[in-house]
């Protein structure tokens, strides 16, 4: 585990790659792994509301059906619970599904399923049963879609027991972390972000795949470890010009994997900066942040110069109106506060 | 050693045994393969469906068999109440004793090619798809020995080279995965069928009628039984569905009422239902069975039912009665033999129980093992990787 987490300094020469390679959208990327996996084992199939005919409401699917068949890109009924669960059966009998929650809040319908017997069945069977199963949809707060459809589920998945957690940002970690979600052997949520889907990025030709534990080193810097996931890293890096140009130099860690952390990676980072700010759209209470902290302080009290401050979504329902949204979640003008505060 | 000769065949004979144990048999007790024909005790009631027939072909050989694994498996559950009392399992436990014929005979009309999935009460399962049954007293015990390897306990039983998948604690939640079983079996083109059981009270949970609907919409190879003890938990179904006649609950579906304490046409129906589903897609089986005891061992099962009806069905239904008598009526063994055979099994039961303790508690470091499988090295189970602090180079 110490020696693989060194390649995560690597994951920055994501842009060096032999040939030329080719640009895409986030949500092509997805496709293109799912794509690659399923054409390459015959037991990868994909659930989902509309994912077959329809495409895909985020069209990750999109030509699936028309490439694999029905019952491989199976359209279900509107039923979270059970065809989750169905995923699970055809899990534990050597199917690898790729469930899709149309939106990740909708999951919570599921959450049952994901929890006891997703993320539990390979303990109580005592090891007979593995569940390769793959959970994914778009969360996060977007554009005004009211507070039912702006969730964040990270921090609620977070204790289950036996599950993975990723979550992706770029489309060539997209790409990487599907395809080693598939691979895996144990169940894996990959979290995307609705504002996401369109980011362009020219991505390597040749196959590739990201380590699910691993984090992304974005900027590396000096003066603060700044640890960010989805869509708060873009907001992360567009505070970083201001900083910048004010003579700071943050380093910038995608932490990618929510369970585990990659607690090497970060923990060189402290060792560096000694100042900790985390910034995520979770909810203050009980999110990703809150157990990053206190894994922080557990394993690495000795560097630390400075308290660990950490920028959430306030803990309220999401609001329809812009502006009152927009303050919902974290925006750059206070992760540069935050910076300024804690390099005092 | 004549009697082991007889043994011998008889296993060789026979596809699968219930029980791992060889039993010795006693020298009169019939094993001939000649066909018996015996009528069902009562008629099927079916939903959009023609019901199979009343006469169920067995042979004498079966018959025996089924009054053996049946007086295991009661014998168990027997064991089990007297460990529980005695405080050697613990938490929840959901005793079978009254139901066996369902798993007999469903066990006599598949092959270990289909797939069982169940809810908790499912150590008598277990045991009809060959599972050991000193791991199964084992695992009650929470012993390193247990099939579960003591992490599981008495509602997560399973066993993968028999295709039984437990073994599930909440209720329903069994029903989609089932669905799931049955969606393999058709993406793989498998030639075999799922029977996902659940009882009169996860009937009316929604995930019920969502696994219906999928099974139906995909043809899913799903055999859904109910095994409807009446009562769920406390509550009797007539308090807890507006419409008790689970069979019908399908609507498209077809379905069929069992005399679930009846073997034979357990055997029968599950036959029927197996090719019907091949063919077809899914159909719902409503077992119509007892349990003796209470819903768990924490329940007397006496608050909400008469000590009358329980011991009325007892005298007039019970499964393993019914197969003695079907016994002695075609003459296949003594009353002595079969009273002979129930002493015996009894000592069986007994030496597994005295091995299954002799088993130790499991390691400590199991506490941390099978949380994921072994992939790239990880041995993490919460956010923060490892159990101690990580110590950088």
């Amino acid at each position: 585990m110490v020696a693989r987490a060194a390649v995560a300094a690597n994951a920055v020469a994501a842009a060096e790659f032999k040939s030329g390679g080719h640009e895409l959208l986030l949500f092509e990327a997805l496709r293109e792994a799912l794509i690659e996996e399923m054409k390459a084992d015959p037991t990868v199939c994909v659930f989902g509301e509309d994912v077959g005919h329809y495409g895909g409401s985020y069209k990750v699917t999109k030509g699936l059906a028309e490439m694999f068949g029905d019952l491989r890109v199976l359209d279900t009924p509107i039923a979270e619970n059970s065809f989750t669960g169905m995923g699970v059966g055809a899990a534990m009998k050597g199917l690898r599904p790729v469930v899709e929650g149309m939106n990740m809040g909708f999951l919570l319908l599921a959450y049952n399923q994901i929890s006891n017997n997703c993320g539990m069945l390979h303990y109580t069977s005592g090891g007979q049963f593995k569940i390769p199963l793959v959970i994914r949809g778009p969360g996060g707060v977007g554009r005004q879609l009211g507070a039912e459809h702006s969730q964040r589920l990270e921090s609620y998945f977070q204790s289950i027991p036996g599950l993975q957690m990723v979550a992706c940002s770029t489309p060539y970690n997209a790409k990487g972390l599907m395809k080693a979600a598939i691979r895996s052997e144990n169940p894996v949520v990959l979290f995307e972000h609705v504002l996401l889907y369109n980011l362009k990025e020219k991505i390597p030709d040749e196959e590739y795949i990201c380590c699910l534990e691993e984090a992304e080193m974005v900027r590396p810097g000096e003066h603060v470890t700044i640890l960010t996931y989805s869509r708060m890293r873009y907001h992360v890096m567009q505070a970083a010009k201001t900083l910048v140009n004010k003579g700071y130099d943050p380093e910038v860690i995608d932490i990618r994997s929510l369970k585990p952390f990659d607690l090497h990676t970060i923990g060189n980072s402290i060792k560096k900066t000694h100042r900790v700010l985390i910034v995520e759209e979770c909810m203050r209470t009980g999110g990703i942040g809150a157990s990053l902290r206190s894994a922080i302080i557990d394993n690495f009290w000795d560097y630390l110069d400075a308290p660990i401050m950490c920028l959430s979504s306030q803990d309220v329902p999401t609001p329809y109106a812009a502006p009152l949204e927009d303050a919902t979640v974290v925006q750059p003008a206070q992760i540069v506060a935050a910076v300024e505060q804690i390099c005092q | 050693m004549v009697a082991a000769a007889v043994l011998r065949h008889l296993g060789a004979g026979t596809a699968r045994r219930v029980v791992a144990l060889p039993l010795t048999l006693s020298r009169g007790v019939s094993d001939s393969t000649e066909p018996l024909t015996v009528e069902t005790s009562v008629p099927y009631k079916s939903h959009i469906v023609d019901p199979p027939a009343r006469e169920v072909a067995t042979t004498p050989r079966e018959l025996v068999a089924f009054f053996r694994d049946m007086s295991v498996m009661r014998r168990f559950e027997i064991a089990a109440d007297s460990l529980y009392k005695a405080k050697l399992i613990r938490g929840f436990c959901h005793l079978y004793d009254g139901q066996e014929a369902v798993a007999v005979g469903m066990e006599a009309a598949t092959t270990r090619a289909d797939a069982i999935i169940t809810a908790y009460r499912d150590h008598c399962t277990y045991l009809a798809r060959g599972g050991d049954i000193v791991a199964a007293f084992a695992e009650l015990m929470g012993r390193r020995d247990g099939c579960s390897r003591g992490k599981g306990g008495s509602m997560h039983f399973y066993k993968k080279d028999a295709n039984f998948y437990g073994g599930h604690g909440i209720v329903g939640a069994q029903a989609p995965l089932g669905c799931g079983l049955a969606f393999a079996h058709r993406y793989r083109k498998e030639d075999a069928v799922t029977f996902d059981l659940y009882g009169d009270g996860a009937a009316n949970q929604g995930q019920l009628f969502e696994a219906l609907n999928m099974a139906a919409l995909w043809k899913l190879p799903a055999i859904l039984v109910c095994e409807n003890n009446h009562y769920g938990m406390g509550t009797a179904e007539w308090r807890a569905s507006k419409s008790p006649d689970y069979y019908k609950r399908g609507d498209y579906v077809p379905g069929l009422k069992v005399d679930g304490m009846d073997v034979l046409a357990v055997k029968q129906a599950c036959k029927f239902a197996k090719q019907h589903t091949l063919e077809n897609g899914p159909i719902i089986l409503e077992m119509d069975t007892y349990r003796y005891h209470g819903h768990s061992m924490s329940d007397p099962g006496s608050t909400y039912r008469t000590r009358d009806e329980i011991a009325g069905i007892r005298q007039e239904r019970d499964p393993i009665e019914r197969v003695r008598k079907l016994i002695l009526t075609h003459d296949l063994s003594t009353s002595q033999e079969l009273k002979d055979m129930e002493k015996e099994i009894r000592k069986q039961v007994d030496t597994a129980i005295a091995k299954a303790k002799e088993s130790p508690m499991p390691d400590p470091s199991e506490l941390f093992t099978n949380v994921y499988v072994n992939d790239c090295g990880l041995e993490s189970f919460g956010v923060d990787r490892k159990e101690v602090t990580s110590v950088l180079p």
